[in-house]
This record gives C-alpha cells, structure tokens and sequence, in this order.
C-alpha cells in the first residue's frame, strides 16, 4: 500500500502512549461504535507510485489528443509561453493556502495585487477581485451582486454562452430571482428594441448580461446597450474574452459596470474544462460589493510597501450569512498563471496575439466558405463564427471526415450549423488542409 | 519590493508568436480600443526573477509545519502533479466527442466509485469548484427536494454556531433564513435547543462533524433522526473529513447530502487560495437533482454523459476542476483500502499528541478529546499578560511556522485552532510544541517582544485598517497621455 504517514508504527504506538491511550481503537472511542466499518472500505489495496502513474497514464490514453483544432465554444487552445508554466510550478505557489498571514505570504499577496491591477487595466475597470471558480460563475455572481429591494430582475441577451446561461439560472433559482431573456436577432446578436422594450416593461430590473463577442464570435453593440440599461437605473454587466481585449474596445470605455470572462485562455490549457479562472472586475462605486479576496496595498510598522486581504467585511468568515457572496477558495494559482501569461506576452504580444486570432479565423472562413460552408452572418466576428451547411451533406460527416484526420473541427450547433473557432496556434497550412477536408466531403470525392 | 509594473520598459518584449501567415484583418476603430494597455514590458529573465522573489516572499507546505485549523494542509504528494500534467489530460478540449474523451470520463467514474465509498452515498458530482460551491449545489438539492414535494413552506436552514462562515452564507445564497443553535458544554449541539428550533419550516441542517472545535458529535444519530423527524433534510460539510475517512461514514450518520475538499481531504494543492475541487455527493433520492454531468455505460460498454433528471441545472461553465478530480484520484489509488482510514488514524493521532503536550500549559476549552484538530484559548494568557492570540501566531512566523487558524471558531475566544495533519513527523510536532511552549514563556517575561512579532519576516505588522479605509487595490500608473 501507498502512504505519506511518515512516523513508524513504533513512534506511532509511542506518541499514542503519550495521550494515553493504548491503541487507536482506544483513541477514536469516542465515535458510535456501531457506526464503524470494521470490515474496511470495499476499494481496492493501495499501489505503489510507479503503479499509480501507469494506472493514470492507462486511463489518460484512453482519450483523443487532436493535432489540430478548430473548436472553441468557450475553451481555447491557445499558445502559452514556457516562463508560465514554469512560474506556476513553483512549489511555494502550488502549496500555499490562501494568504492569511500577510508577514509570511508577501509574494503572493503581490502576485495577486499584480493581477488586479492586469485585469483593471484589461477591462478598464477600477477594481478586480482575486478570481472566482470560471466565467459562468463570474457572470452568476455579477448579476446577482445587482440585486437589492428596488432591483430584482436579471436580463440576459439569447446570444451569451448556453452554459452561462445556465448557471446564472441556477443562482438565480437559488434565490428565487426572476431571469428573462433577451431575445437575439436573425442576425445572431441581441435585439436592441426587445432589450428596451423588455427592460421597460419590467418593474424592477437589476441588471443585463451580454457577451462580447457573443457565443456565436459576433461583435455586439454594447455602446447602445449601455445606454438603453442605464436609462432604466439598471447595471450594465459585459461578459468578455480577455485576449480580444488587447485591440477591442474595454468594458470600461463602454460604461459597463461590471466586466466578467472566462479567463482559460491567458496561459491556461484545456483540460477537459478546468480549473479554469473566472475574472470580475467593477467601477469604483461597487467595490464594496465585489464578491471574492481583494489584496489591497498598505504599509507595515516601518513603512514599508506591504500587502493584504483587504474590505473583508464583504466576506462569509466576518458577515456569515449576510455576506456578500459564500465564496471562500477561488482560482488563485490560475490567476498567477493569467498574470504571468500577461507578463510574459506584454501589451503588444496580447494585442497580436488577438490579431492573429481574428486573421486565422478570418481566413478559416474564407477558405471554408470556397468549400462550401458560408459564413451565417454579415456581422463582424472576433475569432468564432457560425457556418450554414449546403443541401446534400451533413455536420456529422464533415466532423467525421475531420476526426479522422486528427482534426478537432467545428462545434456542432444543430442540424446544419456549426461553430468554428481558430486562433494564434492555427497555422495557415492546417487551416488549408481542413478545408481541402471539407471540401471533399461536401463534393461527395472524400479526400 | 518593486512590482512587475515597476520594472516595465516601453519596447521591451519577449519573441513568443512567429509572424501571421495570413492577411490580416481590421476591425471598424469603433469596436477597439483607445484606452492605453499598461500591461508589464519586461525581459524574461526579470519575469523569471520577479517571481522568484514572490516565491521566496511565500510560505508553502514545502516550507515548513503548516498548522492551519480547518485548512487540512497535508502534504501535496509529486506523482499526483505528474498524472494532472499529462498530455492526454491537459490538450483534451471539454467539447470534444464523447468517443474521444473515454479516458476522461473514466477518471470521473473511478473518482466516484472511491468517494462514494468513503462518504457512504450514492451518486457524486464533480461540478462544484470548492467547498462552498459544494455547500451551494448541496442545499440547492434540499430546495429542489422540497419543491419536489410541493412543501414550500421550508424556509429555513439550521446551523450550528461553531460552523464555517461558508454555512450560513451557503444557506442565504439558496434563500433561505439562517438559524444558529448553540453548542453544548461538550462543544457538540446542544440537543433540547435543536429539538426546539425544528418544525415544518426546517428545510434542512448544515453540520459538521468532527466540528470546528474538533469533537465529534456523539449524538449525531439522535441530531440526524430529529431533523428527519421535523421533515428536514442533513446537509454534511466535509471540510473535516480526513479525521474519519475509512473509519465512519457521513452516509451512515444519517446524513443526506454533502461536499467533500479534494483540496484538503484528498491532498491536492491550494495553491495559494485555489482551485479546489469540492464535489457533492448525495443519497440515491436526491441523485436526480444533481447539476452538470452524468456518466453511465452504453451497452456496449463505452461511458456515456446525460445530465440527471430532474436537475438544478448547471453550477460551472464545464465540469468542474477537472485537473484536481485527477489529483485527488492518484492519492486514492495510493493509499487505497488500508491507506485512508491509516491516514485519518495518524491526522487523530497527531493532534492528540500535540494537545497531550500543549494542554499542559495552554486553556484547551473543550479538553474531552479531540480529532484531527483542537482549539486553544489565549484568553487567560492575555487577561495575565496583555498577549492575545494575534500575537501568538505572529510570533510563530520567526519559527517557520505557519500560525495556526486564529480567532475561529467564533465560540471561542481568542482562539488558535491546530490541524498538525497525518504528514508530519514527531519530531516536526515536537519541534512546534517546544516553540509554542516558548513563546508561552515569553508571553510572560518579555511580552514587548511577542507584540511586536513577527522580526524575522519579510514585512513587520501591516497596517490592516488604513487598507481597509483607504483602499489601494490596484497599481496606479498616473494619468494616460
């Protein structure tokens, strides 16, 4: 059997003796007796560490490593550079716990004030928390943040990530809070005029939640709703994809109120969906609602820069069940990996990074359109866009075609539509293959 | 020290992406940006260093004795890292076939059928990202029970005032209103005051066992059966676990839901504040409440995802810490069927040896015996001495120590709760108790050093309350040209 019990049956028997009991038996006499398992569990005997890691190994070949891929949908393969993952290995950083005790968690106190002030800047918002558990729960906390006696009802557009959707129903069905959703145009984005109308047919609307670039890599047009949320006293939240803001317009510059996004593609890899790391970050006058850690600067007895948990009347472990949220562990080693990942690519490196990602996608589209996938909508995309199938093939046998040939395509969307996605990592060589793919299938001459 | 910001020079970058191969593309100027991008320009190796000196600014279990009550913090055992870093694990796209991701989908099943035999419960979800989130998705399952049964009057959840802030927090967040019971003398619930806090409002009861002070609740079956007997449902939080697994079971408590910490129980990492992982785990009656995925077998033997019946829906983007699942999975390969409960032996053994030897000096309120961890008072050493609670942990820092949970739990006053865990030698224990058998001394003979603590570090006592009214939350660049 396998352990990490370092002291030996002998020291063991002997430190027993030392708080005067006999046997262990003796030392969890206090438990119900009948409650016991005597028989032990019904797992399998411990194995040795070179058992293990086959085992492990056994299992992770089980599943498919594509050489490329095409699909995103809310989880990015993209590059992450050899600092990150060396950085985040640090040992002291995988296995400290949340810092307490400033005097002896300096570094990372720092690390996340760093962070915050990244995603501030990110977003062009005032203040950031220290992460929450992803995107979705990011957007769920948002909305429900907004929420007080004269503000009860959520609006979400139709367009947002279906899973984010999904859990900001499931936080609001917690608490029994009304979510209505905006409808989205033929065009894929959302329907300002229903946005207006809704919001104004309701008594007490709290906030809206959209995303930029919409789940479908649509560009929406946040300036307009900003203006129509606000007219009716209510918050505007942008969901936003942290890469794209390296050349897109920030949620700060658009007057939202809230920025929030799924942080998985600065520095962190697939992963079958995490950990991932969840961003927020608010305009000064909600700062004391933010859920979450916030690090704050300050000074030590001798004046020196110092750094803490700050605003931690907001948390459960002070205001328990009035609290501004339950979170309590969140995502920090994934916001080191975000900060070092900031670091290493710079301004410059994030706004070619989200270049390339647009150039790649647009490319892919082109190329799949000259094989017969057109492009759904005229609006302009980030790095995702929908495809409309032509008469005679279908999603699966084009996927198929792609699968077989170690290519991730295309998230399937319902019969005849599919997502695709491209970003840095996609050459242009991979990107003219899958499409000769295809064109294959859809010409019924499989390549 | 200098923040990254600090050490930035326009112009200075690393050679990470080659150049587009593709035309590019412009986007209308009203879609970008125009605010300036103050992320850090720096060189590599100034990242490499600035983050060097962060490390060596930090305190890991690597480090040193890790004390920290409630917190669990085990050793982080390296093959556990090794199998999360995987290829085949960390390059799998959450989207990918179902075909694809057997192996995947096969770490889940086989992490379930280990935890479901530990907890005593029938069905599992990974969703949840950490053990409040865990806490959340659990009393949701209580709500949608009953919903289920149209006995919407429920309205309340019963807490203990030993627990976690996460409980009653947990509990609001779901809507519902919060009621505390006091502990008995014995640190347990107090049974007559529980008994009358119950009615046909009770949604359920939130506890856990071993609780905050480190005792476990004798009368637990009697605790279980009242609020049964009420109608209510029993919600086990699992923050403390390590003390009994492989030993009893929450399941066989009578409990009908919990969460359990992969990132305490199951050692895998905190690092520095997360992720965790804090899967739910539920009795078969509630399974079909449960959030994000199911997996089952097809006929011919391939795992199959479907989300449950009649579920709450979704509590994550995807399914959960994966990476962690994994983590969790490889130390429960390894210890297996006699390591668990030897674990949770030596967790036991290991606090009551530390409080056998501090107990002589140190108030231990609630001295009938403990589990994996204990709470200590300073409340006589300060009304003697000035020095509280603070200035004990502080002066652990000058040891290597990391302090103990300090002024929690709430019942206790200036309270420093010890969890040594199983992972430490004795002499590592003895080490600490000698220290703390010193600074007890000091506390005594030369108080103006303890209230000075810590001397060592990095930083004396920072100025808490000034962050607090004057909060600096962010690098202020000054004004954008």
């Amino acid at each position: 059997m396998g352990s990490y019990v370092p002291n030996t049956e002998r020291e063991q028997m002997e430190m027993l003796r030392e708080t005067g009991c006999g046997s262990f038996d003796e030392l969890f006499c206090g438990l119900p007796q009948e409650m016991v398992i005597s028989e032990g569990l019904d797992i399998p005997e411990g194995k040795s560490e070179l058992e293990v890691i086959r085992s492990m190994k056994e299992m992770a070949e089980k599943n498919k490593k594509y050489k490329s891929c095409f699909r995103g949908a809310g989880a990015y393969r993209h590059y992450i550079p050899s600092i990150v993952k060396s950085v985040v290995e640090k040992e002291v950083f995988v296995t400290a716990y949340t810092p307490y005790q400033a005097e002896l968690s300096q570094g990372i106190l720092q690390s996340i004030f760093e962070y915050q002030t990244m995603i501030c800047e990110l977003t062009g918002m005032d203040v950031s928390n220290a992460s929450v558990y992803d995107g979705a729960v990011a957007a769920a906390e948002a909305v429900m943040m907004c929420r007080d006696r004269r503000h009860e009802t959520v609006f979400v557009s139709a367009s947002v990530h279906p899973n984010v959707l999904k859990v900001i129903r499931t936080y609001s069905n917690a608490a029994d809070v009304k979510v209505v959703v905006v409808p989205e145009t033929d065009e894929h984005v959302t329907d300002l005029d229903m946005l207006r109308k809704l919001l104004e047919e309701e008594d007490k609307p709290a906030c809206f939640y959209m995303e930029q670039p919409n789940y479908y890599g649509l560009l929406e047009d946040p300036a307009a709703m900003a203006e129509i949320v606000h007219n009716v006293k209510a918050k505007f939240i942008m969901g936003c994809e942290p890469i794209s803001l390296g050349v897109l317009k920030t949620p700060g510059e658009y007057g939202a109120d809230i920025a929030v996004g799924e942080g998985q593609p600065l520095g962190m890899p697939l992963s079958f969906g995490g950990p991932y790391l969840g961003f927020m970050a608010v305009k000064a006058d909600m700062m004391r609602k933010i859920p979450g850690r916030i690090v704050g600067e300050t000074t030590d007895d001798d004046g020196n820069r110092a750094f803490v948990l700050t605003l931690q009347a907001r948390e459960q472990h002070i205001r328990r069940e009035k609290a501004s949220s339950n979170i309590c562990s969140n995502q920090a080693l994934c916001a080191l990996t975000a900060s070092v990942y900031m670091s290493a690519m710079g301004p410059e490196g994030i706004a070619e990074a989200a270049r390339q990602c647009a150039a790649k996608a647009h490319y892919l589209a082109l190329k799949l359109g000259d094989a017969g996938l057109k492009t759904e909508s005229s609006n302009e995309f980030f790095n995702e866009f929908v495809t409309v199938l032509p008469e005679g093939t279908s999603c699966e046998a084009i996927l198929k075609a792609l699968d077989d040939n170690g290519i991730l395509g295309g998230l399937q969307l319902d019969d005849s539509r599919i997502l695709w996605c491209a970003t840095e990592v996609n050459t242009r060589a991979e990107i003219d293959n899958a499409a000769e793919i295809v064109k294959a299938v859809i010409s019924g001459k499989e390549a | 020290m200098d923040l990254i910001f600090e050490k930035s020079v326009p112009g200075k970058k690393l050679t990470i992406l080659p150049e587009c191969d593709v035309p590019e593309v412009e986007f209308d100027p009203a879609f970008c940006r125009s605010k300036k991008l103050n992320l850090p320009e720096v060189s590599e190796t100034e990242i490499s260093r600035h983050y060097s000196r962060l490390a060596d600014r930090s305190h890991g279990v690597n480090d040193g004795f890790y004390p920290l009550g409630s917190c669990t913090m085990k050793y982080n055992p390296k093959v556990n890292e090794d199998a999360a870093g995987l290829d085949e694990l960390t390059d799998i796209h959450p989207l990918q076939p179902v075909s694809s991701v057997q192996g995947w989908l096969e770490i889940f099943d086989t992490a379930e059928k280990y935890l479901r035999e530990i907890t005593g419960m029938d069905a599992v979800s990974f969703q949840p990202a950490a053990g409040a989130h865990g806490e959340f998705t659990g009393i949701q399952l209580i709500k949608a029970y009953h919903t289920a049964n149209n006995d919407t009057k429920r309205n309340k959840i019963i807490v203990p005032d030993s627990a976690h802030g996460t409980n009653p927090a947990s509990g609001s967040m779901c809507g519902y209103e919060v009621v505390s019971v006091p502990s008995s003398e014995e640190g347990g619930i107090d049974l007559e005051q529980l008994a009358a806090a119950v009615g046909d409002d009770t949604a359920g009861l939130m506890l856990t066992n071993p609780n905050t002070l480190g005792i476990f609740d004798r009368n637990i079956l009697k605790i279980t059966e009242i609020i049964h007997n009420a109608g209510g449902l029993c919600y086990y939080d699992g923050a403390n676990l390590n003390a009994v697994m492989g030993i009893v079971r929450p399941g066989d408590m009578g409990f009908d839901v919990m969460h359990m910490n992969l990132h305490k129980t199951f050692s895998t990492p905190h690092g520095g504040g997360g992720p965790g992982s804090g899967p739910v785990a539920c009795k078969d009656f509630l399974a079909g409440f449960l959030p994000g995925i199911r997996i089952g077998k097809t006929d011919a033997g391939k795992y199959d995802i479907e989300a449950a019946p009649d579920t709450i829906g979704s509590v994550g983007l995807f399914y959960g810490n994966a990476l962690v699942v994994v983590k969790a999975l490889s130390y429960l390969l390894t210890l297996g069927r006699e390591g668990v409960p030897e674990a949770a032996k030596n967790a036991v053994l290991n606090a009551n040896y530390m409080k056998a030897k501090l107990e002589k000096v140190y108030t231990v309120p609630y001295d009938k015996g403990c589990m994996h961890e204990f709470v200590i008072s300073a409340v006589d050493i300060k009304k003697e001495t000035g020095i509280t609670a603070l200035d004990i942990a502080k002066s652990l820092i000058d040891y290597g120590i990391h302090p103990p949970t300090i002024y929690f739990p709430l019942i206790v006053h200036e309270a420093l709760m010890f969890e040594p865990t199983e992972t430490e030698t004795r002499e590592e224990l003895d080490k600490a108790v000698e220290v703390l058998l010193k600074i007890h001394e000091e506390a005594y003979s030369n108080p103006d050093k303890l209230h000075s603590a810590p001397h060592n570090a990095v930083i004396g006592r920072p100025d808490e309350v000034t962050a607090a009214r004057k909060p600096v939350v962010r690098f202020d660049f000054g004004a954008e040209e």
